[in-house]
Order: structure tokens, then C-alpha cells, then sequence
């Protein structure tokens, strides 16, 4: 008879796919590295071509991926279990029709590339502000819906509008990875760390609100501050991770599904885990998307559902899972 | 034990409670019975502390609206009437969280906590069941996982609401003889609430008839279970046996 905790097993797992992600993407690319030419690169060794390549080039884009996937997948854990809904994804909230509205805007207006994620980022904050205030007791999903359509109407007001940027705006809309040297890893690494830190602590908390709000009050909780902090805490990180790498679907609704089914039901199993695996999985995903049609790239979003659904299904069809 | 003054409890605006008094002894079991929108759910939640009131409600000679929740759910512990299933969840880790008003924010269970959940689960004869998903018990079973939980909570008063509507008759029986046999061994205070008149004169000490957000009368099963009362307050045309444990109400036609 043991509670359920994380497995030595499972972090062990969950840490080893991260390493082989972070390997392989420094290894892989135009340029194919042995993993000691990488390792001699990283310490500052080697000729100078291999060492811009590994730290100017590949490990900036491959700590993006890496956190950018922790986020998402974190972020959708922590909706799933705060709204007991199997569906919520880390969009829930209008994050993702804000931060669309936010790129489309500075888009519009043609300033620096480097003002998007800044202009994303308020976009999504703003919704989601939007979002509680005006659903706050009464039901946030719902209002994240309103506030969604609401701004992706101006989204596409403006878009028709502005028909030239529309191009630029749904490549952004798709996602994509690309990096600025380490701007966009500076840019995300504060809220990864404010967001992992607060919904880890939270884990348990999560756990007890699965009985609902009243059985959870009865327990000593106080239900609507837990779900409020970690709702925020959530939205902050999904909302940094959308400014910097736009739209990336599937990775925040699929890999704690996956960790779910294989790992286990309690949330201290489910966030940690989604949090390794997320980020081993859209760096993974990133890997494909540029070197399968080298020098082009595909958009990320495509390759983490064409790689992720079918595996997501097999895993479904094999664990005796709980149907919802 | 429990001391109820004054307590008026209202819903969306609508007053549900208009001043219940009600005094619960130290290991006493008082049931609560009522026709339906009587507001014994509405009593037992706003004394299990996840209702707003106005009035009095103490516990052990403390007020309930002067303590933090946690102080709180090591007072007074509920089964509510349909608890929710976490899907997923397996026995142990349900049961355990019982534990939440001993384990600090952010905390985890310590082997206490672990050692007291597994007593339950043998209390409750639920170590078998354990490692399996609370979803793939039976009602009977479900329903001793859940005053496992309760249980767990060690705290003095156990709220039932309604404990024994999912079961049949067989169980029914079961897990109230159980509850009866746990309250005499850890000196617990039980306030329940039933719909089955019959079963709840059995095994309460006293009984209290709800009607309107008022108690209608208050005292031993014999006492509150009479023709003149249940036909007032139900509306119902019933005759009353004597049974070897209180009166038996059996419904008449007429």
C-alpha cells in the first residue's frame, strides 16, 4: 500500500528524454556533429564554425523548445485539474486569441520583429485579465470563450485590413521556434521559473480540489484562492511561452493525457512529469520540423500533431485508461 | 458538543434555514429527518463549514466562523451526499487526503499520516481495495472508501449526509452498523441526515423533524416519529409499530 508519489522510475525516464532531446538537437541539423564534437563545443573547444553552431545557433532554439514544451504541457495539467475538465488546454482562458490579437497588431503596424512577443505577451495577459474579470463566480471557461471570439474578431478586422501582413501573422499564428540568439530564452526564463515553481508547490492542492469545491473546503482548503493562483501562475507562463513561439497546439492538451495514462492519476505524478516530457517532446518535435525538409522547415504545430496524435491514440488504445 | 443558535442559512438569496437551535451531545447520534426541501443538506453543510450563515455554530465550545478551515476540518468531518469520484483516483490516495487538514501547505503526508489512513482502510475492511481506482468499486463499497476518508480526518463530529440513499437495503444496514460500531470506539459524535424513517428511529439517539428551515420537534425516535407528526409535516398517511429498535413506519394507503 503505497500514496501515490513520482516514480524514481518515471523522473528518471522523464530526465533521460530531455538529455537525449537536448543532445540530439545540438548534434542534428544542416550540419551533422558528433555528440563529442558538441560536447568539445560546448565547453569552448573546437574550431570556431562547430562552436557558433552548437551555442550561437542550436542550443538558444533547443532551450527554447525545451521550455516552451515545459510550459504548455505544465500549463495544460494544471488547467485539466483546476477545471476537472479533460479537455482544457492551456488556451482556455483567451491566452492564445489575445497574444494573436497582441502579434497581429505589432505585426500590422510593421514595428521590430523583436516587439512581437512583447505585444503578444500583453495581448494574452490582457485577455486573461479580461477573462477573470468578467467570469469570476460565474464560469471562466465560458468567459474565456466570450473574450476569444471577442478579440479574434478584431484579429480579423484588422487582418483584412492589413491583407499584406496576413502571411507574416499566420506563420506567427502556427508557431514556430525561431530564434533571436539567447532574446527569446531571456525573455521566456523568468515566468518558466515563477510559473514551474508556484504549480509544483501546488501539486498536492490539485490533487485534493479533484473531489470539488465543496468536499475540498470541508477539508480545510480554500478552493477558489488555490485555483486563482494556479490559474495564474499558468496563464503567466502559457502567456511568455506564446509570445515567444506563437501557437504550438496539442503539446499542452496531449502530454499530460499520455504522462496521465502511463505514470499515473495524481497530479504529483502528472505535473512534474508533463513538465520533463513536454519539453523533451517539443524539442524533439522542433528537431524534425527543421531537418525533415531541410533547408525548409515545417511549422512545429504540424509536426507535434502528426507525430504526437497517433502516438497519443496508440497509448489511449493499450493503457486501461479511464474513459471520460 | 455541537451547539446550533439562531442559525439561518439562505441560498441564492431564498432562506432556506429560519433559526434552527439544536444541541448534539459528546457521542451522541442525532439524526436529522425532514420532507424533501426541509433544508437538512442545507444544516449539515453549513455546519460542515461551506455555507455562509448568520447565528451560532460551535463545536466544542468554539465558534466555528472564528476558526481557520483547517482548525476547522480537524473538528468536524462530512460525507456528503453524492461526493464526487476523482477519476483515476485510487483508494489509498482518496482516503488519504482526509489527511489535508494535518498536512502543511505545499506539504506532503508523513508516515503518520500514511499509518492513520491504513488503520481506516482496516477498520473499514478496504485493504484489498486499496491500489484500485475508487470508480471500479460498488456503491457499498464506494461508500465505506468515503467514511474512510471521513474517517481519516480524526476529528470528533462526522456529518452524513444522507449516507445510505445510494444503497440497498442489505447495505444500508452494513455500513450504518458500522458507522454505530466506529462511533462507539473512537467517541464520535454523529449528526446525520436520512429519508428512511424507519432506519434513521434505529440507529439515532435522538431525532430531529425539520420542516420549513424549522425544527418541528426534537427528541427520541419514539417521541418525534408519530402518526399526528409525519402526517402534519409530510403529509403523509402512515401507521406506526413498535419495533424492537423504535418505531417502524410503514406507508398506508387511504
Amino acid at each position: 500500500m503505497r500514496p501515490a508519489r513520482l516514480s524514481r522510475l518515471w523522473l528518471g525516464a522523464g530526465v533521460i528524454a530531455v538529455a537525449i532531446a537536448f543532445a540530439l538537437g545540438l548534434a542534428l541539423g544542416p550540419v551533422n556533429l558528433p555528440l563529442s564534437t558538441v560536447l568539445d563545443a560546448l565547453a569552448g573547444n573546437g574550431n570556431e564554425r562547430d562552436i557558433a553552431i552548437v551555442t550561437q545557433i542550436r542550443l538558444p532554439r533547443v532551450l527554447l523548445g525545451l521550455m516552451v514544451g515545459a510550459m504548455l504541457a505544465l500549463a495544460g495539467g494544471c488547467f485539466q485539474g483546476v477545471f476537472r475538465n479533460p479537455l482544457a488546454d492551456p488556451y482556455l482562458l483567451g491566452v492564445a486569441a489575445g497574444a494573436g490579437l497582441g502579434a497581429t497588431v505589432a505585426i500590422g503596424m510593421r514595428s521590430d520583429q523583436l516587439l512581437v512577443p512583447a505585444a503578444a505577451f500583453t495581448g494574452a495577459i490582457a485577455a486573461v485579465i479580461a477573462t477573470y474579470a468578467l467570469g469570476r463566480g460565474k464560469n471562466l471557461i465560458l468567459a474565456g470563450v466570450a473574450v476569444s471570439a471577442f478579440a479574434a474578431a478584431v484579429q480579423t478586422y484588422l487582418l483584412q485590413r492589413n491583407v499584406d501582413t496576413i502571411r507574416e501573422v499566420y506563420s506567427w499564428l502556427l508557431g514556430r521556434l525561431a530564434t533571436n540568439g539567447y532574446h527569446e530564452v531571456k525573455l521566456l526564463l523568468p515566468y518558466a521559473i515563477v510559473t514551474s515553481v508556484v504549480v509544483l508547490a501546488m501539486r498536492r492542492e490539485l490533487d485534493v480540489l479533484s473531489v470539488g469545491d465543496a468536499e475540498a473546503s470541508g477539508l480545510g482548503l480554500h478552493p477558489q484562492r488555490s485555483r486563482m493562483i494556479l490559474l495564474a501562475a499558468a496563464a503567466l507562463g502559457t502567456a511568455a511561452a506564446v509570445a515567444v513561439s506563437g501557437l504550438i497546439g496539442f503539446v499542452g492538451i496531449v502530454v499530460p493525457h499520455i504522462v496521465r495514462l502511463l505514470a499515473g492519476g495524481s497530479y504529483r505524478q502528472i505535473l512534474p512529469l508533463s513538465l520533463l516530457f513536454g519539453a523533451a517532446f517539443l524539442a524533439l518535435a522542433d528537431l524534425v520540423a527543421r531537418t525533415l525538409i531541410s533547408p525548409g522547415e515545417l511549422p512545429i504545430g504540424v509536426v507535434t500533431a502528426f507525430f504526437g496524435a497517433p502516438f497519443f491514440v496508440l497509448v489511449l488504445r493499450t493503457t486501461k485508461g479511464v474513459s471520460l | 458538543m455541537l451547539g446550533v443558535g439562531g442559525l439561518r442559512v439562505a441560498l441564492d438569496g431564498t432562506e432556506i434555514l429560519h433559526s434552527v437551535d439544536l444541541e448534539v451531545a459528546g457521542g451522541e447520534w442525532v439524526t436529522v429527518i425532514g420532507p424533501n426541501g426541509a433544508g437538512k443538506s442545507t444544516l449539515l453543510r453549513a455546519i460542515g463549514g461551506v455555507l455562509p450563515f448568520t447565528g451560532s455554530i460551535q463545536i466544542g465550545g468554539v465558534e466555528i466562523s472564528a476558526l481557520p478551515r483547517r482548525k476547522r476540518a480537524q473538528l468536524v468531518a462530512t460525507v456528503a451526499q453524492q461526493p464526487v469520484v476523482p477519476p483515476g483516483m485510487r483508494v489509498i490516495d482518496y482516503v488519504l487526503l482526509g489527511r489535508t487538514p494535518y498536512i502543511p501547505p505545499l506539504g506532503r503526508e508523513s508516515a503518520q499520516d500514511l499509518a492513520i489512513a491504513e488503520r481506516r482502510l482496516r477498520e473499514l475492511d478496504l485493504v484489498r481495495f486499496a491500489d484500485r481506482e475508487l470508480e471500479t468499486l460498488s456503491g457499498g463499497e464506494r461508500q465505506r472508501v468515503f467514511l474512510a476518508r471521513a474517517l481519516a480526518q480524526d476529528a470528533p463530529l462526522l456529518l452524513l449526509d444522507e449516507p445510505t440513499s445510494a444503497l440497498d437495503i442489505g447495505h444500508q444496514q452494513e455500513v450504518l452498523e458500522l458507522v454505530d460500531t466506529l462511533r462507539a470506539e473512537h467517541g464520535l459524535t454523529v449528526l446525520a441526515t436520512m429519508h428512511d424513517l424507519s432506519i434513521a428511529g434505529e440507529y439515532a439517539d435522538r431525532l430531529a423533524l425539520l420542516a420549513d428551515g424549522r425544527v418541528a420537534a426534537i427528541g427520541p425516535p419514539a417521541q418525534v416519529l408519530t402518526e399526528d407528526l409525519l402526517r402534519e409535516h409530510y403529509r403523509a398517511r402512515v401507521r406506526v409499530i413498535a419495533g424492537d429498535y423504535g418505531p417502524i413506519i410503514v406507508p398506508v394507503r387511504g
